[in-house]
């Protein structure tokens, strides 16, 4: 068994996440996982986060909607929706997130690396307060400079 | 789950998004350095300088200490660890969904050797 492979997440613009990975094995695995929902929901919510996945319904082709409904009980459910914009087997799926109002955009590309899958996972957001929103959910108002910082804590931290 | 102040992040934020004062802090992650020296370093005035160093203590990024006449700057360690951790919040949660996902890759590689065996 190979050691993890490690997740990388970099700050691109004010609205932009990007987060990188590598997986071991090829790509039309790696877009199977993503793209069969009872494949999943084995993964998209893991177990230690305590919140089960209590409807998942995916049509993953161009045109096609999802819905996803998290919560330990029907009262306290949270539903996260939106339509798949762009479906290419095997490299590419682009999906809308409806539920905020607002839409965000999430792109994710599979690249075969010799048996390996490169994915990179980009998180569009309409706005940069959204994308504060995102990832903090309190403070929000951050000027957008985590390229800088990444390359930062690479010198300070590392 | 760990709480992050706003203003703290603001203030942080805002210190990094000049190059100069980026690159006092790259400078003084390889040693402590007065005013003066900085300001020679990138050919500057000592005001500005100050104004620099001004911005990144009060981001809490850089401490200084005035000895005699001379005004030593120091980089503090642990300036940077607020700021880390709120990206590693967010790089935590893909990670553990991509741990999940390494395990189905794994599983479906499996079957997939199997099924060529059967062939």
């Amino acid at each position: 068994m190979s050691a993890k492979n490690e997740t990388v997440v970099t700050r691109k613009s004010d609205r932009e996440l990007v987060v990188t990975r590598l997986f071991n094995g090829p790509a039309r695995i790696v877009f199977e996982a993503w793209s069969k929902p009872e494949l999943f929901q084995r993964w998209w919510v893991p177990k230690t986060l305590g919140v089960p996945l209590r409807a998942c319904e995916m049509d993953v082709r161009t045109g096609g909607g999802y819905r996803l409904e998290f919560g330990l009980d029907a009262a306290n459910a949270m539903a996260f929706y939106g339509k798949y914009t762009e479906v290419t087997p095997h490299s590419k799926i682009v999906w809308t997130n409806e539920e905020g109002g607002e839409i965000s955009v999430t792109t994710v590309t599979f690249e075969d690396r010799g048996g390996q899958t490169l994915l990179t996972l980009s998180e569009l957001y309409p706005s940069k307060e959204a994308c504060d929103e995102a990832i903090q959910g309190s403070a929000a108002g951050l000027p957008g400079q985590f390229e800088q910082l990444d390359a930062l804590l690479v010198e300070l931290v590392a | 789950m760990v709480q992050y102040s706003a203003a703290r992040l603001d203030a942080s934020f805002a210190a990094l998004s000049d190059a100069t004062r980026r690159g006092v802090l790259e400078a003084l992650g390889r040693g402590e350095a007065s005013i003066t020296e900085l300001a020679n370093q990138f050919q500057m005035t000592l005001t500005g300088m100050k104004k620099h160093v001004a911005v990144l203590e009060e981001a809490g990024l850089v401490t200084s200490e005035k000895i005699g006449r001379v005004r030593t700057c120091r980089l503090v360690t642990s300036g940077l660890e607020e700021e880390a951790a709120w990206i590693e919040r967010y790089r935590q949660r893909w990670a553990l969904r991509f741990e999940a996902l390494d395990e189905i890759v794994e599983d479906l590689k499996q079957r997939e050797h199997q099924n060529v065996g059967k062939e």
